[in-house]
């Protein structure tokens, strides 16, 4: 019974990535489009795409550290 | 022979659980470096825990409270080497701080807070920009730990934010006005209750985030890069290539990793002081 537990871990970071990868990948595709049409707020882009990622990501890191906490115990 | 094979990997992968749990996580032991002897470990000193209030405080002294010693220490010795090169115009090691503490008082406190609270808040600030950034960064010189991959000192970092943000609050708008702020105007009154409840989940929410990713963002690099080198002893020697190229790869990751998670906190710090100070527009 315990390898569930292992399994859940591994089926959840891989869950926990799709999500984050596809809200990363959005955000750098509207940052492109923002750039591209005015290049020359392109710094103030930068910024804030960089804000918004580390949150996305801290939001991804939440489930991974759930699924670390899974698997070592 | 598969069924050896097998054992002898799961073994081998127990080993190398083992080996990536004992880097990241805190322990009483130290390696020094110019000791070569691998079993000759440092015993840090231990203090035995005292009760205080029916809590139960450990204040020994173990590696991550060593790191975290160190950082101080370093910073500590950079003020004072930078004391008497504070000039018009700056040069060497002092302009290198100087762009820093800039870019933190023009870059960060005055776009969120507006000038005049920024000359208040920035003391904070770059105290928690260059504590972090040191301890993330002491984290990836050989033989260091991150003090920052403990969740106790990222807690205690987000409970001292979340102190200076509630602290800023209720300066600006009183104990209780802070309270009253809390509620959106504009709401209907039977749902003013459920709109208090919900902002004030927020309030405890946003340090807590700050928390965790900070953690999480330390742990993640550390436990990829040994899990690659863990590779090669769990699969055959060969791999190494890969693992080393890999490994090298996260390793510069990390780095940025260190000096954007340092940035993104203080950043955060400095957004939710200022959404209380000047308010949303």
């Amino acid at each position: 019974m315990e390898g569930l537990a292992y399994l859940a871990a591994g089926l959840g970071a891989g869950m926990a990535v799709i999500g984050g990868g596809y809200g990363i990948g959005r955000l750098a595709d509207a940052a492109m489009h923002g750039t591209a049409r005015q290049p020359s707020a392109s710094n103030d882009i930068r910024t804030t795409m960089i804000i918004a990622a580390a949150l996305i990501e801290g939001v991804t890191l939440f489930a991974e550290v759930v699924c670390i906490l899974l698997a070592f115990k | 022979m598969v069924a050896e094979h097998a054992s002898e990997a799961a073994n081998m992968g127990q080993q190398v659980g083992h080996m990536i749990l004992h880097h990241i996580t805190n322990g009483s032991e130290m390696e020094l470096p110019w000791v070569t002897d691998v079993t000759h470990k440092v015993h840090l000193p231990h203090i035995p825990a005292f009760e205080v209030l029916g809590v139960t405080i450990d204040m020994s002294i173990t590696r991550h409270v060593v790191m975290m010693l160190l950082a101080a220490f370093l910073l500590i010795l950079m003020a004072v080497l930078i004391r008497r090169k504070i000039a018009l115009v700056p040069k060497g090691f002092t302009s290198m701080v100087e762009s820093f503490v800039l870019f933190i008082r023009d870059d960060v406190a005055k776009t969120t807070m507006g000038a005049e609270a920024a000359r208040r808040y920035t003391p904070y600030l770059c105290t928690t920009f260059f504590f972090i950034l040191t301890c993330n960064l002491l984290g990836l010189v050989p033989y260091g730990a991150t003090a920052t991959s403990n969740v106790s000192v990222t807690a205690a970092l987000a409970f001292m934010s979340f102190l200076m943000i509630q602290g800023a609050g209720m300066r600006k708008m009183g104990v209780f006005g802070y309270f009253k702020h809390l509620i959106p105007p504009g709401v209907p009154w039977w749902l003013a209750p459920v709109m208090f409840v919900v902002e004030l989940m927020g309030v405890f929410a946003k340090p807590f985030a700050l928390c965790i990713r900070l953690f999480a963002n330390m742990v993640a690099g550390h436990v990829v890069i040994l899990s690659l080198i863990g590779l090669i002893f769990v699969m055959s020697v060969w791999v190494f290539p890969v693992s080393v190229g890999f490994g090298v790869f996260m390793y510069l990751l990390e780095i940025f990793v260190a000096l954007l998670q340092a940035y993104i906190f203080t950043m955060l710090t400095s957004l939710f002081i200022g959404l209380l100070v000047v308010g949303e527009h």
